[in-house]
Parts: structure tokens; sequence; C-alpha cells
């Protein structure tokens, strides 16, 4: 904690990243009206996705943060999205239906 | 050279694990909301028209309205802690003010949705969620479940700002020191990450 | 070795507080590990009589002394009591809290006010669970509280998973504090891998009750909303499915029998080295095996769930990923015995613990891997074959683990030495006694007799006597052994900074310690087994 001044981020960076946040938000509800049958969902994670790795970098520092800690970030995602697809192992194998 | 007190030992200041402790506390929210996301992963796999019916009943302007709104408030607290670094208290103070706005325009934009579902019979253990297909019906119970949860952490948010602007304001939190803003700041920004998941999840869905 | 300036030890010191006062607002670590002692033993005491009774209800076929709901009440709190109360929060809560920044070179842990709110939450959570026994109807669902009977049943379930929650949080706390601890605040030197194994094995325990632990919170909380509200997630009629409860369920579950096991381990890496007189074996395979059993033992939980309705591909991923998370056990025990191996033996109570832990744990670990084989499994799922495997492990694992701790640090936190002759025997009366009441149950498991069953055939008579006369032999085992070392504290000789001859950071200051730990914080420069 002594020693180094820590970083500060600039106005500018901050609101820039907040236009592209809320444009992600409108580009997430108009291709929302657009039907991409299986790959709906896929989009839409993914701009959701994007969106909150921007907050994450900038809004909560990570970009500055050291790198155990991103690594952490990182770790915990993965165990996570593991859960959920471990489960899915269950269900899509499932033979009969609502079983 | 010590306190002695069973009261604990004197420590050193230390930043950086005030943070770390903070960032492993956001880590045990991202696992308590991502049941509820497991869960409805798996039933909207399950039951993907019931669900499109469902999202249909959801106010997509007022949902993407609330989803600026928390960007914006994001933004502002973020900006907050860069005013505090320089020195500018005001501007700082005036920051997180605004972002409790926000945060209280969410909640009254969550209360009329909430009551006009309400109004219209849907709502835990009404007569029609037990009258309506299977699926729906689970669809409506995530729908309160994860943003009921969503708003206690709202409030509970707004609450914790409300502290942090009283610390400004007295100058516990300075320059030299304002972990405990970028703490709550982290608190905050967890709010507004878990709905940039809820709404199109919850809102988009075709 | 004498100083100028008088340090009072942790329990003179009272900071000005009077009586009771001075130990449940202290933030000192020390006094915070002591007040989870005294209060879990208190519980397992509890946890120990519910289990006496279900053994005299087993003792013959038909009605012995309770009727089949009372039954159901007593296995099922035995178990909310024994896992949530005494083996989850057990070594951690306890020697995690007094011996970590003692093994650290720290003053205390990084949050202190934190760690006493997570003895608190411990508190509230232990007394909304216990409440259960006495108010209204006990819940009889079965630690698990699988859905839907846990939604319909009448009886205390909503409480019971409000307390599980709070304790929860009481464990996730705790989890937090120790990572950022072991982080931030070891001694100058003490790079990771000159770190105590049992801090290693603390860190891969606080990672699991930090990730796990909030997926039980929020499934726990959904049955709760489920029995209040009557909304229906895992209510079939509404398009629920019981079985997600199942897969939510032991996502935390299965990770938190991990939470149980690594701190047990750790305590024995602690006590091979100091009774062999011998650097450890494999150091830093110990300490990644840690991390590796943390990690993999996330991917398991569906082998709880083999006969559940589970699709086939998912069964056979699990039963893989099961087989695998055994290797870094076996790692350990290979290393701890190679440790031994050529070692200086010296046979004190804490190592006689460690090696029934070892005994014990691997009858445990190899009956885990019978349930994990798909096949075998169709055939003792939900028998007492189970029932003895975790026993095994938990209670013979944990549960020894724990004695060895207790044994271990006894001298450090009271300054005080025990009987170590009455120690030695009485580990015995329980070593030979915790054998007799769960080898039967590997048997008539075997033979097909199910588990949370009030009654049963009559060919299955002979080992379930067998066995209750077992739980008394272990009962006076543990009196036993809760005598000696109240005699211990009471009439012991003065114990001496370092009365096993240990290396470690602890051992290098005052039995029992001052406040502050240390004088002046040491200077680290090798690892912490290194006997010449």
């Amino acid at each position: 904690m002594e020693g180094h001044k820590p970083h500060i981020v600039d106005y500018a960076t901050q609101v820039k990243v907040w236009v592209a946040l809320v444009v992600l938000t409108l580009v997430t509800v108009a291709t929302a009206e657009v039907d991409f049958a299986m790959l709906t969902v896929a989009v839409a994670l993914t701009i959701a996705s994007v969106k909150s790795v921007l907050v994450l970098l900038y809004f909560m520092h990570l970009k500055f943060e050291s790198r155990i800690l991103n690594i952490f970030v990182i770790v915990v995602m993965l165990v996570f999205l593991a859960m959920i697809v471990f489960t899915f192992f269950d269900y899509i194998f499932r033979l009969s239906h609502g079983s | 050279m010590s306190t002695n007190s069973s009261a604990g030992v004197h420590t050193h200041r230390d930043d950086e694990a005030q943070k770390m402790g903070m960032w492993f506390f956001l880590f045990t929210e991202l696992l308590l909301f991502g049941g509820l996301f497991l869960v409805y992963s798996i039933y909207r796999f399950k039951n993907p028209e019931a669900f499109a019916h469902g999202a249909k009943e959801l106010n997509v302007v007022l949902g993407t309205i609330n989803t600026i709104v928390l960007l914006t408030s994001s933004l502002t607290v973020a900006l907050s802690i860069t005013a505090i670094q320089k020195g500018q208290k005001k501007l700082a103070l005036g920051l997180v003010l605004f972002t409790i706005l926000c945060a209280l325009l969410f909640l009254v934009n969550k209360y009329f949705e909430w009551g006009h579902k309400f109004e219209i019979g849907i709502y835990p253990g009404s007569e029609l969620l037990r009258a309506i297909p299977p699926g729906e019906a689970l669809f409506f119970v995530l729908y309160y479940f994860m943003t009921g949860l969503h708003a206690i952490h709202v409030i509970v948010g707004a609450i914790i700002l409300a502290f942090m602007a009283r610390y400004i304001h007295t100058g516990f939190i300075n320059s030299d020191y304002f972990v405990l803003l970028e703490n709550g700041a982290l608190y905050w920004h967890l709010v507004d990450l878990i709905w940039i998941f809820l709404f199109p999840l919850l809102y988009l869905i075709h | 070795m004498s100083e100028t300036v008088q340090h009072l030890n942790f329990f003179q010191d009272t900071g000005g507080k009077k009586g009771i006062w001075a130990w449940i607002t202290s933030t000192d670590h020390k006094r915070i590990g002591l007040l989870y002692f005294y209060s879990l033993t208190a519980f397992f005491l509890i946890g120990v009589l519910l289990g006496i009774l279900m053994r005299l209800e087993l003792m013959n076929p038909g009605k012995d002394i309770v009727e089949p709901q009372t039954y159901n009440s007593l296995f099922t709190l035995h178990g909310v009591i024994m896992i949530f109360l005494f083996v989850i929060p057990g070594i951690p809560a306890v020697f995690g809290n007094i011996a970590l920044p003692l093994l650290l070179g720290a003053r205390d842990v990084a949050f202190p006010k934190l760690n006493l709110l997570s003895w608190y939450l411990y508190i509230l959570g232990a007394l909304m669970a216990l409440s259960t026994l006495l108010f209204g109807n006990a819940p009889d669902t079965g630690w698990t509280f699988y859905a839907p009977y846990s939604v319909r049943t009448g009886t205390n379930v909503t409480i019971a998973v409000l307390a599980a929650f709070i304790l929860g949080f009481s464990s996730i706390l705790t989890g937090l504090n120790f990572i950022v601890t072991i982080h931030r605040m070891r001694a100058p030197g003490m790079t990771w891998f000159r770190m105590p194994l049992f801090a290693w094995a603390l860190y891969a325990t606080a990672w699991i009750q930090l990730l796990a632990t909030p997926v039980v919170g929020i499934t726990l909380l959904m049955i709760a909303v489920e029995r209040m509200l009557g909304i229906g997630l895992f209510d079939p009629s509404l398009g629920g499915d019981p079985i997600l409860y199942q897969h939510l369920f032991w996502i935390y579950s299965h990770p938190a029998v991990y939470i149980m096991i690594l701190p047990g381990m750790g305590v024995i890496s602690e006590v091979i080295p100091v009774f062999a007189r011998r650097r450890i074996f494999g150091y830093k395979a110990i300490a990644y095996s840690s991390l590796a059993i943390a990690f993999i033992g996330y991917f398991v939980w569906g082998h709880h769930m083999f006969t559940s309705g589970m699709s086939g591909p998912a069964r056979v991923i699990f039963s893989l990923l099961t087989f695998l998370v055994a290797v870094p056990s076996a790692i350990k025990v290979f290393n701890w015995v190679a440790t031994l191996y050529g070692g200086s033996i010296d046979l004190k109570p804490p190592l006689l613990y460690a090696l029934g832990f070892i005994f014990l744990f691997l009858i445990g670990g190899l009956t885990g891997l019978v349930n994990g084989a798909l096949a075998a499994d169709v055939h003792i799922h939900d028998t007492y074959f189970v029932v003895g495997h975790f026993h095994y492990v938990m209670f013979g694992g944990t549960g020894f683990a724990f004695f060895a701790a207790l044994h271990y640090w006894f001298p450090k936190i009271y300054g005080k030495m025990y009987d170590i002759k009455q120690a030695t025997r009485a580990f015995w009366v329980l070593f030979v006694g915790f054998n007799i009441l769960y080898f039967p149950m590997l048997v008539v498991g075997m033979m097909g007799m199910p588990r949370r069953y009030y009654d049963y055939l009559p060919q299955f008579h002979i080992p379930n006597l067998i066995s209750t006369i077992g739980s008394w032999i272990v009962v006076t085992g543990l009196i036993y052994m809760i005598m000696v070392l109240i005699q211990g504290y009471r009439k012991g000789a003065p114990a001496g900074r370092n009365p096993w001859g240990g290396l470690t950071l602890d051992w290098q200051t005052d039995s029992p310690p001052i406040t502050e730990n240390f004088v002046e914080i040491p200077q680290v420069t090798e690892g912490p087994y290194e006997y010449k």
C-alpha cells in the first residue's frame, strides 16, 4: 500500500465507456427484434458480456489492478460457467420430455 | 509498542487488503445470483416458447430506461472516485448523490412495473399463476425472484452510497484515503452488472 | 528470552473488560477461536447425543425407544448439527483462527471485526437450527432437504434452511478473511512456498467456502420462499424439476466435503513432520494437491445423483471426475507415509490421531471410490454403505484430525500439558470403538439395508447390534478424551514454548501467546519443516 501513487482514470475515458455501454444497450434491444433462432440468446449474451467487460475493466478499475485480482475474476467466471455447463450435461441428454 | 487489549491489536492500514476483501465479497454475490441464473437457463432451455410468451408481459421501454439509468449511475459513481482523487470534494459528493438518485429512479420504475403486474394478477402465489401453462409460471416466478433479489441489492447499495456521501461530507473519505468509496462503488457496479444480464434474459426473449 | 516490557498473555489481557464481556466482544483471533471451540464442542455433544439415540433405536428391529416420525427428526438434526455446526466450521473456525496468524507470523487476521461477526452469525444460525428441536416439529427431511418433500412437509423446515443460510454466511466471511490474511499478512521472508501446509490447506478451503456456499444459500432461500409463498421452482405441476434442486444442493454440498477434509489434511501435514522429526516429503505436491482437490471438487457433484434420473452421459462424466479427484488425495497419503518412513517417530497423541486419520481416511476414501463407480452405486446408493463411507471420512477423517489439532496445539493455547499416557489410552478407546461402530455399516449396507430407515429386516440385526455397542465405546472414548484435556487445563504441568520441538513460527512464541502473538515480527529465511 505504501509508496506508489494510485492510478486515476480520467473523466473523458469513463464517459466514453458510458457512451459505448448505452449504444450496446440500444443494439441489444434492436437485435432482439431480429430472430436469430438458436443464436438469439448467444447474441444477447455476447453483447451483455462485452458490456460487463467494459464495466469490469474501466468502472471497476480491473484494468489497473493487480494481475492476481484479474486472474481471480477470470477463474471465478470460469467456475460459474462450468457449473452451468455441467448441469446442462444432465438436461441436454435427458431422453424423455420433462423428466 | 502495542495496544494491549483483547479488542485486538493495532494493525497497519492496508488498502489493498480492503479492496481485495471487497472483490471476494463480490464473488460471493455473483455466485448467489448465479444459482438463479442457472435455474433460469435450465428452465428456459426446457420451456423456450413459454418463456418467450411470458416475456411479452414485460415492458421493454421501462426495462431499457432502467438499464440506462443503472449504467449512468455506474458512470457517476466511477467519476466520483476520480473526483475525490483529484481533491474535488464537492463534485465527488454531487456525483455520489446523483448515483443515489438513479437508484431511487430505478426503484420507482420497478414499483410501477410490479404494480402493473400485480393488478393483472401476476404475482407469486396468485390464482393466475396456477392457471397458466407450467413453463410460463416458472418464468414469472423467476422474474420476481431475480428482480426482487436485485432490487434488495439496489436498496442496500443506495444505503451504502448514502454512507459514502456522509463520509465525503465529513472528510473521512478524502484524496488520501478513499478505499471505502472504491469499495462502495464496486458494490454498486455489481448491482449494475447483474442487471446488464437480467435485462436481455428477462425482457428480450423472442 | 527475558523481556523488559511486560506483555500479558491473551488470557490475562482482558482489555479492561469484565468477565464474559471480554470474550464475546473480543476481536482477538485467539479468543474468537476459543469461542468457536467451546460453542462447537457443545453443539458436537448434542449431535453425539442424537446419534446415540439413533443407535439405540436401531439396536433391534422394530420399535425400541422412539416413534418413526421422531426417528426421522433425529437423523435430520444429527446431520444438520454435525455437518453445519461441527464438521464444516470445525478446524478452520477453531484452529484456523487460533493458529493461522501464528503460523504466518502475523498479529491477527486481516479483518478482526469481521471475524467476530462470523462467530455471531455462527451462534445465531446454530441457535435457530437447534430451536427446531424444541419448538414445533423438528424437520424430518434429512439434512439434504430434498424437494418436493421439503416444501410440503409440515415440519420446521423454513427455520432450519434459514439457519443454514446464516451459517453459510458465517462460513463465507471466515473464508474471505483467511484468503486476504494469507495474501497480505505473511511475515517478511515467508514466500508462498515457505508457508506451512496448514495455511495452504486453509487457503484452498477458503476458496471453496467463498464460491460454493452462496449457491446453497440461494437454493435454500428458494426452498424457504417456496414454502412461504407457494411459488413452484421445484414443483412439477408448475414445470419445475426436483432434480434441479439436487443439482443446486450438491453443487455446494460436494465441495463442502472438501471444506471438511482439506483443513484436516492440513493438520496432518503439520503434525507428521514434527513427530517424525523430518522435512515433509513432497511439500509442493501437497500444496498443489490441496488446490487441485478444491478445483476438481467443484465438478463431481453429480455422483450424489447417479440414481436420481440424471442423464447417462452426465453420470459418466461425473463418475470419471470423481475418480480423478481421488488422485491428489492419494498423493497426500503417499507423501505422509513417505515422511514417516525413515523418520524418528515420537508416538505422542497428536501423531496417534494423525495415524488414526490416515488409516480411517483410507477406508473412507476407498469406499468413496466404490460409491463413485456407476454400476456399484446402483446397488449401494442410499444404503448403510454410504453412511459408513461418510462417517469414515468425516469422523475418522476430519474428526480425528480435529482431535489431532486439539492435542497438538493444546499446550500452545493453554500453556499446560495434558497427561500423555491417559490421552493415549483415550485415543485407543476411541479408535477401536470407532471401527466397531462404523465397519458393520459397510457390511450391512452391502447386504442391502437402506439408510434413513427406522426399521430393518431381521437379517440385519447382528451388525446393527454390534454397531450400537460400538457407539457406546466411542462415547466412552470421547468422554475420556475430554476429561484428560480438562484435567490438563486445570492441573497440567507448564508446557513451555515448544514442547514438541516444532519448527513453525507458532512454536517460537510464548505459550499461551501474548495478545499480539509476537514481541517482534519474525523474519523468515527457510521452509517450515527444515529438520536437520
